[in-house]
């Protein structure tokens, strides 16, 4: 009976530390966008996105800061949160998707992987499905991810004058880059 | 015995249970979101107003590190000269100016008005910056030093030329607090001193307070007020008034326009706060704007 016991505490123990192993995270996320128009580019860059993975379900979700974005010009970057993406009305942007070519990453070793993944993105308070692909790479039990896709501006509602059509591109290029590491909770 | 540990396991397992179910459940975004609470960010307020200027008066906003701005500004004449003389669009006096962020915090400028011929030079410190979260600091506090030199010939005719007698100095504190979104309030107490004045009853010194505000109208359009309030006005040129101004920012791009309607001709500190002219009871108001460019000098 007190074997039984045991056996019924550690296992509850080891569930729970492996559904906590399941996933990485990373609160230093890079992510940033470059827009490329006839009269300037735009490029712009974050380092404080939030990621989680868990690679038992391959589901992940990334979160960023809009008034975190940095720019080349001090007035770019009040516009964009002044004008454009509304930052007092939507503070953050999100990604819920998941991984779905999970069976193709082994998460236990080393290696590369190309995966695909889908889910919503949310900017401005607009969501709307995305799907791309990127690169894992598992190294020492941290890994190592990015992608990169075309936001198309309309669709988030985020409204371009007349005036500065020529310096705003009409689709964005969004780069991501992190470092995830074991989540501890 | 038995009967405890059974009942007890079976606790354990409805725990175990109801833990799994809530791993199971639980919301990565939702997740994101409790881990980031945990952060102690300090979030600063930005854009208290749209341009360094409120109107006439210095606003706490600076020109940012690296950018030099271009300001261009007119007052016209009296609109109540009536179509003779285009309601004082022939009348203009013009100030051009060029301001520089040495860093976020410090702005230097100068600039030259058709007004009295003057040449001024002025700084600017951002000393506090209003935010929220870790720090937290209800309002943004600037400094402003300016001296300003009339170029005007035989300013005093009958007497010595000296060139101190041209000159005028303004101190400024800036006192401001973006409430919400949409509005800011700012208030400017400020000394001004003439080393020369019209008559010898007349104070060199002023001491007055500037009140101004904006309210947004939409991203880009805001509608601003100021008034400065001389706290006495018996030792000071009585054919002066304080100055009054109603006017619209307007934002496209790398421009800010300001439009606005006021008493006061002069474009610094020492003219509108302490020279203005214009009696609204009489219906003098005249038409006025800034521009200001933009251009980025050193990139971050």
């Amino acid at each position: 009976m007190k074997n039984l016991f045991l056996t019924i505490v550690f296992s509850v123990i080891i569930i729970n530390i492996g559904f906590a192993q399941g996933k990485y995270f990373t609160r230093t996320g890079h992510i940033s966008f470059f827009s490329e128009a006839a009269l300037e580019n735009i490029d712009a860059h974050n380092n404080q996105g939030t990621c989680i993975l868990d690679s038992e379900s391959g589901e992940l979700a990334l979160s960023v800061l809009i008034k975190g974005f940095e720019f080349e010009k001090a007035l770019m970057q009040e516009h964009f949160n002044e004008n454009y993406l509304e930052s007092h009305k939507f503070p953050k942007s999100t990604f819920k998707g998941k991984i779905t070519n999970l069976d193709d990453v082994n998460f236990d070793g080393n290696g590369k992987y190309n995966v695909k993944f889908e889910g919503d993105l949310t900017i401005h308070g607009e969501t709307n499905a995305v799907s791309s692909a990127g690169i894992l790479e598992v190294a020492d039990n941290t890994i190592n991810a990015s992608a990169s896709f075309p936001v198309t501006v309309k669709d988030y509602k985020i409204k371009i004058p007349k005036t500065v059509i020529d310096n705003i591109a009409k689709v964005v290029e969004v780069k991501v880059e992190l470092k995830l590491e074991p989540y501890k909770r | 015995m038995n009967k405890k540990i059974l009942t007890f396991l079976t606790v354990l397992l409805a725990i175990t249970f109801t833990h799994f179910q809530s791993y199971a459940q639980e919301d990565l975004l939702e997740l994101l979101e409790e881990e980031t609470k945990t952060e102690n960010n300090t979030e600063y307020a930005y854009a208290t107003f749209k341009a360094t200027r409120i109107i006439n008066g210095q606003s706490v906003e600076n020109t940012a590190g690296g950018v030099l701005s271009f300001i261009i500004a007119h007052r016209f004449g009296k609109i109540n000269d009536g179509f003779y003389q285009l309601f004082g669009l022939d009348q203009s006096t013009i100030r051009f100016g060029l301001e520089y962020g040495i860093t976020d915090d410090l702005n230097i400028g100068l600039g030259r008005s058709s007004f009295q011929k003057t040449f001024d030079f002025y700084g600017k410190y951002k000393l506090l910056k209003q935010s929220s979260g870790a720090k937290n600091m209800p309002v943004t506090l600037s400094l402003f030093s300016g001296i300003a030199a009339t170029g005007v010939e035989d300013l005093s005719p009958g007497n010595e030329d000296v060139f101190s007698s041209r000159l005028s100095y303004t101190y400024q504190l800036l006192l401001a607090r973006k409430f919400n979104n949409n509005f800011s309030l700012q208030l400017s107490p400020t000394v001004i001193h003439r080393n020369l004045v019209r008559t010898p009853e007349i104070d060199n010194d002023v001491f007055a307070t500037g009140i101004g505000a904006r309210y947004k109208l939409s991203n880009r359009v805001t509608l601003n007020a100021e008034y400065f309030y001389r706290f006495r006005t018996d030792n000071l040129d009585d054919t002066t008034f304080d100055a009054i101004a109603v006017g619209f920012d307007i934002e496209t791009g790398g421009h800010v326009f300001q439009l606005h309607i006021t008493n006061s001709r002069g474009m610094l500190e020492r003219y509108f706060v302490a020279e203005t002219t214009g009696d609204l009871s009489e219906g003098d108001i005249f038409f006025g704007f800034n521009i200001s460019r933009v251009f980025t000098i050193v990139e971050k």
